[in-house]
Parts: structure tokens; C-alpha cells; sequence
């Protein structure tokens, strides 16, 4: 009885709250300081038709290399826990094998998820997406080249090298930018080339797609270690 | 208006599969459930304009989420529940 009435008051206060909010906004009509000076200077100054990308890569980057961080120290984490429940991972497994729709179509799918995730990220710079979106998209590919053949296994050691490899040339790309550009991860190290073509603004397609490699390797390797562990049936 | 009426439909069915996915008495519909509140959330942010955020969502959010959780839910499946 006594939780009900806590919980009620919770929610009426919650409700007084959001009705306070709703009833005293109203969009801004115009951009504030920040929005403003990027929405003017993108372009010029980063080169790259994507805003957002822009934002993320070149004047958040240092977030972004955050980011990254939290990203490898869960799936790091995920491995580890994984890894001492799995004893003996070469032994034979008796999985329910899949059914031929899933088997034909993994075989022509599996190619054009990577091929999208490839574009997502080699094209962050002009379209919507990027690093962390191409490489969730590759990692799906992998998850469904996994559910189609559960027998076999990705190599964690070609995952392993291609992930550190590419977080490591992040952080040269933007050690790079320290001494050639105006700071810590900025683009103007490659020439900003024409605006609205593949090969512009700077390093941002290589940033983000090395971040998308990274990314991909992080959690294929993730879904890789959570398959091994499935129940045999 | 159409907006309007589609931000309207799109936010009501994200609630309805969110208590879906908070009252249902079989966990595997509550991981649909709760990629599927993911999925409206994804069309959501792609309407307002926000397609990086919405790609973002639907990839990581319904795709990848509810792939782990399915794993996971085999995985306990005997022991409990």
C-alpha cells in the first residue's frame, strides 16, 4: 500500500514536470551560439558535406576517441568473462544445423551487408552515418553468417590484430593533426580537396574508417564469443 | 498534419511495445518487444530530421541488441525462468 502511494507521487510528480516543460516550450526559431558558428564555418573550415560528421570527427573528435575507448573496454570485458566459461573451444559441437533458406541467403547477403557497412563508413563524410554505424552493420553480416553455419568460427586473432591495428592509426591520425594540422585530430593534414566528393575534407573518411574497423572487429568479436558459448543441442 | 499524425502513431505504438516488453510473461517477447520499441524509435528520429542518430538506432538498437539478448536468453534458457 505504502509503495503504491510512493510510486503514484512519483509519477504525479514526474507528470507536474513534464507538463511544466511542455507548456513553456517553444522552438527556437533561430540557432544558438555554437549551432550557429558551426552551420556558418563547417563547410569552410572542415570541408565536409555531412555535418554531424564535421562535429563528431574534427571538432568533438577527442569524444569520439572517448568513445571508442568505452566501446573496446566493454567488449574487452565481454571476452574476458566469456572466454573463462568456454573450456576446451576445439572440441566437436553437435549445434541444429540451419535450414536452407538461411544457407542460400547468407550466401548472397553476407556480401552486400559488408559492402553496405563499407559504404556507410568510407562515406561519413558526405551521407548520413559513419564509423560506429558501418561497423554495427558489418557486425551484423557476421552475426548472420554465424546463425546460417554455426559450426564454424571467426579467427579471433585476425579480429584481434585488425582492431588494435586501427585504433592504434586512429590515435596517429590525430597525433598527425597535432603536428601538421591546427591540433589534436584535426583534418587539414590531407588537403580538404573539392567539397562534396570522396576523396575531401582531409582525413575524415580514413578516421572513420579505421573507427569503423574497429568497431566491426570489436563487436563481431563480441557476437563470436556469445555463439561459442551457446547450449549444444 | 500527416507529421503530426505519424509522429502521434509512431510514439503510441513505442509505448505499447515498451509495456509489452515490461509486462509480458514470455522473455522472448519482451527481447522483440524491446527491439521493436527500438525500430518506432528509429523512424521517429529519421522523421525529425536525424538520420545518423536514426541509422545509429536501428542498427545497434534493434539489430545487434536484440541479436545478444536472444543469445543470452539461449544461453540461460534451462536454468532459470
Amino acid at each position: 500500500m505504502y509503495k503504491k502511494l510512493l510510486v503514484f507521487a512519483t509519477i504525479f510528480i514526474l507528470a507536474g514536470i513534464f507538463l511544466k516543460l511542455y507548456q513553456n516550450f517553444d522552438g527556437s526559431k533561430t540557432l544558438n551560439k555554437t549551432a550557429s558558428y558551426y552551420a556558418k564555418n563547417g563547410a569552410s573550415e572542415v570541408g565536409s558535406t555531412n555535418i554531424v560528421t564535421a562535429i563528431v570527427v574534427t571538432y568533438r573528435g577527442f569524444d569520439t576517441l572517448g568513445e571508442v575507448t568505452i566501446l573496446f573496454v566493454a567488449a574487452a570485458i565481454i571476452g574476458f568473462f566469456l572466454k573463462t566459461n568456454a573450456k576446451g573451444t576445439n572440441r566437436i559441437r553437435n549445434l541444429r544445423f540451419s535450414s536452407e533458406i538461411m544457407i542460400t541467403a547468407s550466401k548472397i547477403l553476407m556480401p552486400i551487408m559488408f559492402l553496405i557497412g563499407a559504404y556507410v563508413f568510407v562515406n561519413g563524410h558526405l551521407s548520413p552515418g559513419g564509423g560506429f554505424q558501418g561497423g554495427a552493420i558489418i557486425a551484423s553480416g557476421v552475426a548472420f553468417f554465424l546463425l546460417a553455419n554455426p559450426t564454424l568460427s571467426v579467427n579471433h586473432k585476425v579480429l584481434s590484430v585488425l582492431e588494435s591495428t586501427s585504433g592504434l592509426i586512429f590515435v596517429l591520425l590525430g597525433i598527425a593533426g597535432l603536428i601538421y594540422g591546427g591540433g589534436f585530430l584535426d583534418n587539414r593534414v590531407l588537403p580538404l580537396g573539392k567539397f562534396g566528393t570522396l576523396f575531401s575534407a582531409g582525413i575524415i573518411p580514413l578516421v572513420y574508417s579505421f573507427i569503423g574497423l574497429k568497431v566491426g572487429a570489436e563487436l563481431s568479436n563480441i557476437i563470436s564469443s556469445l555463439q561459442q558459448i551457446q547450449k549444444e543441442e | 498534419m500527416i507529421f503530426n499524425l505519424l509522429a502521434i502513431l509512431l510514439g503510441i505504438s513505442t509505448i505499447v511495445f515498451a509495456l509489452v516488453a515490461i509486462y509480458t510473461k514470455k522473455l522472448i517477447f519482451a527481447i522483440l518487444a524491446t527491439g521493436g520499441v527500438s525500430l518506432f524509435a528509429s523512424i521517429l528520429y529519421l522523421l525529425m530530421a536525424a538520420p545518423d542518430v536514426a541509422l545509429t538506432e536501428a542498427a545497434i538498437g534493434s539489430g545487434l541488441t536484440t541479436l545478444i539478448f536472444l543469445f543470452i536468453l539461449n544461453k540461460i534458457k534451462e536454468e532459470d525462468v
